[in-house]
């Protein structure tokens, strides 16, 4: 399956880029999606502790399966205001 | 009270055009003859920050989950404060000094309780809103990182409601 991933902030900034398309097993997770992003910029790694995670534009866990087609976003630590 | 010609105005919004106070508060005191009060808060892009002299700032937002956790947000006060209304509008693009980066709204029968969702508003931004700002100072630049978003923290939402409170 197909997904798109979103990255922001210092994300966007270490990773090269603000969206990403991934192929992935069927099945997998969010989190599978992060270490394949991980797997490509170590760096990311440092975020693995403070950050969130986002499916189709909703607060989600690491652990929300994925389908065909989704958007998955990974969030740094926020700084509106 | 709003002109009856007046365009509607949205509870809230994500938005890269000038932040205007007046029209903003239009969002919540339209024909309210119950309210007895309206609080507004501008939060304005500071010249410096932890020691830097800062430049001009520099907004990013997931757009659609931050609409949707602003409106989180209101919801959230008006369990909290059922006779509040409130409504908030965060800039984003570049900010130069002085300029508003949000606005919040709050109208209420009573000051207390518009004071309340006020500060309630900004505080649950700084957690919960996907929104950064990249902070561009003499030398350099480098994004700001505050709470990690999660909106089901128990914890730091009874924290926003503590300091709405003080």
């Amino acid at each position: 399956m197909r997904v798109t991933v979103r990255l922001f902030a210092r994300l966007k900034d270490l990773a090269g880029a603000s969206e990403l398309a991934r192929e992935l097993p069927d099945g997998a997770t969010a989190e599978a999606a992060w270490r394949s992003l991980v797997h490509e910029t170590p760096a990311l790694g440092d975020y693995e502790k403070a950050m969130s995670v986002a499916v189709n534009a909703e607060y989600a866990r690491m652990n929300a399966p994925l389908h065909d087609g989704d958007e998955v976003a990974f969030l740094p630590p926020v700084s509106g205001g | 009270m709003a002109a009856t010609s007046d365009p509607p105005v949205a509870a809230v919004a994500v938005t890269t055009d000038v932040l205007d106070v007046t029209v903003i508060a239009r969002a919540v005191e339209a024909g309210q003859p119950g309210d007895g009060a309206v609080v507004t808060f501008a939060g304005l892009v500071r010249d410096h920050n932890l020691g830097r002299a800062v430049l001009f700032l520099e907004y990013e937002a997931y757009e659609p989950l931050a609409v949707k956790a602003l409106q989180r947000i209101v919801d959230e006060a008006r369990d909290a404060w059922p006779s509040a209304r409130l409504a908030l509008h965060h800039r984003i693009g570049t900010l130069q000094i002085g300029e508003a980066s949000i606005v919040i709204a709050a109208a209420s029968a009573h000051r207390v309780d518009a004071f309340a969702a006020c500060r309630y508003a900004i505080e649950r931004v700084k957690q919960i809103v996907p929104i950064w700002k990249r902070e561009h100072f003499e030398g350099g630049d480098t994004w700001l990182e505050g709470a990690v978003a999660d909106p089901d923290d128990a914890e730091a939402r009874e924290k926003a409601h503590r300091i709405a409170c003080a």
